[in-house]
């Protein structure tokens, strides 16, 4: 226990309101007193926010008590936080003992939302506290007299660090933080979190290292842990589906829960689950209960309507994605019901914490698997939460196409030498084991492209003066910079607009411009909760029309599919190679596993079960590495080369979570496995595919976005047809051809292997295999390859697929005329 | 494999030509090759305004060129306008493609630059000589294509591709655009984009979409108007 004493005005508004300050509290204040970067680990409910936030206004009552009541304010504290809604909620809760207490004290936000005129004042007069995003942060690094801006700043709080860091946009806050260190040195850091897997990573991240020196770690300080939350698991009295995700056979129940509850969560995987989720709910709820949708395609109002409805009460439940993951406090909310597997541990958790933001009552959860595979992931997410055992994305090296963003801004804003910038963005902790050769590449891609034909160097973008500081060439460049700042790269939207006769209308939201373009005026799909009918694409609108068809079109929208975590995966592994627990299972599942352990075997938990089988005109290989579908795809892609070359003549192949299935001409039981699931395709054969296939263009146009190689295109900037552009893929092709080490195709290299491709991950399966593959030669399909093999002919194959378009289309229609 | 050609050959308003799946034309009769929108430099003019594009498209395009004139041994090439992507090209050009292309002009028995919107006035140091239009036998060469009837006319600047849909995604190809009596070329440059055949420009020059020989991997199909899509921002002018 600290022996840390409040102020008398935070003693008395503490007691005002019947509290004690928790001792998570008084240890930040003490750790600020100390001069030391924090990483606050608290639930849910915990009062994190406070905790973070005390010892700022500790500071600024000071400040504030001293000063007379004119004084000139100056930026004392920076909140950070990925979410804009966010922001703006802690505002609001931060503004409540700030008034209590009668302190003075500037509170405000600056968003992408914030009015031009508001940030210019709040340039030239900055608030106390700023409450902002991680993008907004690079802004004012790439803006001038940012060093005065920031030169009074005394604390950072980065709120749910644990979203933030591991991802790009982590790297860009890290080297923004790494800029503001360099202009107010003294200024301390905060993390707040709920859910940390790798607290030492984090503490690291949190803090500036020292280049050379061993590494440094922010301290940590723990919130009492609260109740431990109650995890339920569906044992529904209908049949579990072997595949699928609908759910539809645990939904009577799921709608009596909701009506005995008083506001429930209904928590989804992806967008087009939340969508029929909701309607099929709707199509139970004779009660006519309030039941609403929320999901990150939907229009903000209509999102705004929902949440303004929860925060009254107004609503019995809400059918929702990963949107409402993230702290923000609706309302009063009793029980999570999670759909679907959670596929990890720690966002499960996540989500329990929506349910009962008090810390003595335990928040109630409900999983319903919606298919058999789920229901081992739910028992071991549930043993996972019991345990309070988190996982998460690992914290990698930094992107260079960030890297590159940042110099580039830094450029823009304040001049910089070389040599200063090499020191500062060391001290980011994702950048940290970067060299000095290294840097100096990067450095040169922002300015001429960084080609080895070195003939950009009379159109530099950024430019070294005389006194050896680099800046932007021109205002020009620095604005167009400024335009393309972030790292999130969102895929072409449409508005979705709906109308009686097709003129005016009502925006319903926005869509996937590739999911419209499949579709044929007519067709019809589940979009805000209701059954649509596509009519046509106007500029940069889908028009839709309402429909009574009764079987839509469903949107197979890609937004938050989570892959299965390393952590649950090996969980559900453990779990069914071992009998003994199968106890906790419903029958169904239980029935299912025996009958694989009597037809084929149970999977081992450290090797890998491949089965062969023969099925109508072909021939299957089934294997279970359970390491989920990314890695298994990128699994797939690969042993269909080499079984080509084996001449196996593969046909195609499908993964799900848990297995892959390829299917082939040949009989492939008499394969050398060992040889076939060897370690070294990861060498190769995994760089020849990866060159060639679409994967790679993607993720080579995303970092060709965040590096500042081309520009983002801007809505209302592709309204005509007539504008004829070029592709990425075009620039991708001649850059690996004639310089395929360059730094670029280095950064997106990384970024395949370690996230769409999760090559990571399927490595260090490959490796745990190894010497451990188990071949059962079967007479027909096994019970655990049912789920899978339900799902062939559901996935597109490979990048053939696309040349036979192509064939099917000229076979089809031959022009007589040309023949 | 057999059944899908590497070239196809048709006969374009009573003279028989050659499409290549590289995107070239052949007048066998004439020993002549087309080639059509090279739009070299585009990479630094881009880079001329704050986008650093790799600066390799004009030796990628040079060498795709040199091998289909290998393929097809020419007496005569035909560049069909826009070859330079502006009039400052040439001197933006790294000193070893300027040696490629002289070399490339002068083991050409005749050369012919027509001129383009991007380059009036094709570089006259490189060698061969320069047009506004070129009679081949029955056929005409142009850079901008007719807004009229025009048989027998073979033109490039629209930049045609096509758009084909099947198994739930789209294709969208470099082709050569055509209705068996006038044609538009593929562009040719490694940065060089594509407008839809179903754009009203093409309805300007056959009075319907034209039908699409495909440049795929290896092989052109050819494919009918009607299995042809219009992109999104289209969709409203064909309605």
């Amino acid at each position: 226990m600290s022996d840390t004493r409040l102020p008398d005005r935070f003693q008395a508004w503490f007691d005002s309101r019947g509290w004690q300050p928790r001792s998570h509290q008084l240890e930040m204040i003490e750790a600020a007193q100390a001069g030391e970067d924090t990483l606050l680990i608290a639930p849910t409910g915990g009062g994190k926010t406070l905790g973070g936030f005390l010892p700022s206004l500790i500071d600024l009552e000071a400040i504030v008590s001293e000063a007379p009541a004119q004084r000139p304010h100056r930026l004392h504290t920076l909140y950070i936080s990925p979410l804009k809604a966010l922001s703006v909620d802690v505002a609001r809760n931060l503004m409540i003992p700030v008034e209590e207490m009668g302190l003075d004290l500037r509170i405000e936000t600056r968003t992408g939302d914030t009015s031009a005129s508001k940030r210019q004042r709040q340039r030239a007069h900055p608030p106390d506290i700023l409450l902002t995003t991680p993008e907004q942060l690079a802004l004012f690094c790439a803006t001038a007299n940012a060093e005065a801006f920031f030169a009074d700043l005394k604390r950072v709080i980065i709120d749910e660090v644990h979203a933030i860091a591991p991802q790009k946009r982590g790297d860009l806050l890290s080297l923004g933080l790494a800029a503001i260190s360099r202009w107010a040195p003294d200024a301390r850091r905060a993390g707040l979190s709920a859910t940390v897997a790798d607290e030492q990573g984090l503490a690291r991240w949190l803090r500036a290292q020292a280049v050379g020196d061993d590494d440094v770690f922010a301290r940590i300080v723990r919130g009492d842990a609260g109740a431990r939350p109650e995890v339920e698991i569906l044992d529904p009295v209908e049949r579990i589906p072997w595949a699928g995700h609908s759910g539809r056979h645990a939904l009577a129940e799921i709608y009596q829960r909701i009506k005995s509850a008083r506001m429930t969560l209904v928590f989804v995987n992806t967008r087009s689950q939340a969508e029929t989720t909701f309607q099929d709910l709707w199509h139970l709820n004779n009660d006519n209960l309030p039941i609403a949708l929320h999901h990150g395609s939907l229009a903000p109002e209509q999102r705004r309507k929902v949440e303004a409805a929860m925060a009254k009460g107004a609503l019995k439940a809400v059918v929702c994605t990963s949107t409402l993951d993230l702290g923000i406090d609706w309302g009063d909310v009793d029980l999570v019901i999670q759909m679907g597997a959670p596929k990890g541990s720690s966002r499960l958790i996540q989500r329990l914490g929506r349910a009962n933001h008090r810390l003595d009552a335990p928040s109630r959860a409900l999983l319903a698997p919606t298919n058999r595979f789920e229901h081992l992931e739910c028992e071991a997410a549930r043993d996972a939460v019991a345990l309070n055992a988190l996982d998460g994305e690992p914290l990698s090296a930094g992107a260079l196409d960030v890297l590159a963003q940042h110099v580039m801004g830094r450029s823009c804003g304040e001049p910089v030498a070389a040599a200063t910038l090499f020191e500062e963005i060391r001290s980011a902790t994702p950048y940290a084991h970067i060299d000095r050769e290294l840097f100096d590449k990067v450095m040169a891609f922002a300015s001429t492209g960084g080609y080895a034909l070195q003939s950009y160097d009379r159109f530099r973008r950024m430019v070294q003066g005389k006194d050896e500081l680099w800046r932007a060439r021109s205002p020009q460049i620095a604005q167009r910079h400024r335009m393309n700042v972030g790292t999130i790269v969102e895929a072409p939207m449409l508005d979705v607009v709906i109308s009686a006769r097709g003129r005016g209308g009502r925006r319903l939201g926005q869509i996937e411009e590739w999911f419209v373009e499949q579709l044929v005026p007519g067709d019809t799909f589940l979009f805000a909760g209701q059954v649509l009918k596509f009519e046509a694409i106007e500029d940069m609108t889908a028009r839709v029309t309402r429909s009574s068809d009764p079987e839509p079109k469903i949107p197979s929208y890609q937004g938050g599919k989570f892959p299965l975590s390393t952590y649950l995966a090996q969980r559900v592994r453990a779990l069914v190679q071992n009998p003994g627990e199968w106890s906790k299972l419903p029958e169904q599942v239980q029935d299912w596993l025996s009958l694989q352990q009597e037809k084929s075997m149970l999977p081992p938990a450290n090797g890998l079960l491949v089965e062969t089988f023969p099925r109508s005109d072909k021939f299957y290989l089934c294997c279970y590495p359970f390491e989920g579908r990314l890695a298994h795809q990128t699994l797939g892609m690969l042993i269909t080369r080499r079984l080509e070359r084996l001449r196996m003549r593969p046909m195609g192949f499908v993964a799900n979570e848990y297995a892959l299935a390829v299917w082939g001409l040949r009989d492939m039981s008499g394969l050398d496995f060992d040889a076939l699931f060897g370690e070294e395709m990861m060498g190769d054969d995994l760089d020849a595919w990866l060159a060639e296939s679409d994967l790679m263009k993607r993720t080579f146009r995303n970092c060709a976005l965040i590096a500042g190689l081309i520009e983002r295109r801007f809505p209302g900037q592709e309204k005509t047809g007539r504008q004829v552009t070029f592709s990425t893929d075009l620039i991708y092709n001649v850059l690996r051809e004639h310089e395929p080490d360059h730094v670029l195709l280095q950064a997106a290299w990384a970024d395949a292997a370690t996230g769409l491709l999760d090559v990571r991950r399927l490595g260090q399966a490959l490796a745990r295999v190894k010497g451990g593959i188990i071949h059962k030669p079967l007479e027909r399909i096994s019970p655990l390859a049912v789920p899978v093999m339900l799902e062939v002919g559901k996935e597109p194959v490979y990048g053939e697929a696309q040349e036979s378009i192509l064939e099917d289309a000229s076979e089809a229609l031959i022009m007589e005329a040309l023949t | 494999m057999t059944d899908r050609p590497e070239i196809i050959s048709f006969d374009l308003a009573g003279t028989r030509v050659l499409a290549d799946a590289e995107g070239v034309l052949v007048v066998p009769g004439e020993a002549s090759l087309i080639v059509s929108d090279l739009h070299f430099e585009k990479g630094s003019a881009y880079a001329a305004g704050g986008q650093m594009l790799p600066p390799y498209d004009t030796r990628a395009t040079l060498k795709r060129l040199a091998a289909a004139i290998d393929r097809h041994a020419p007496e005569r090439v035909i560049a069909l306008g826009d070859s330079f992507h502006d009039l400052g090209a040439a001197g933006r050009m790294a000193g070893d493609d300027i040696a490629a292309i002289k070399a490339m002009v002068a083991a050409i028995d005749d050369w012919v630059w027509i001129e383009g919107n991007h380059d009036p006035q094709p570089p006259e140091e490189l060698g061969g000589r320069t047009a506004h239009t070129l009679s081949l036998g029955d056929l005409v060469l142009r850079h901008e294509p007719l807004e009229a009837t025009a048989r027998g006319e073979i033109a490039g600047h629209l930049h045609p591709c096509a758009k084909v849909r099947g198994r739930g995604r789209a294709v969208r190809r470099r082709c050569f655009a055509t209705d068996g009596h006038r044609l538009i070329m593929p562009a040719f440059g490694a940065y060089t984009g594509g407008l839809n055949i179903c754009d009203e420009a093409f309805l300007a020059c056959f009075g319907r979409v034209p039908d699409a020989l495909v440049m795929g991997r290896d092989a052109v199909h050819t494919i009918g108007a009607r299995n042809c899509v219009p992109d999104r921002a289209q969709l409203r002018a064909s309605r």
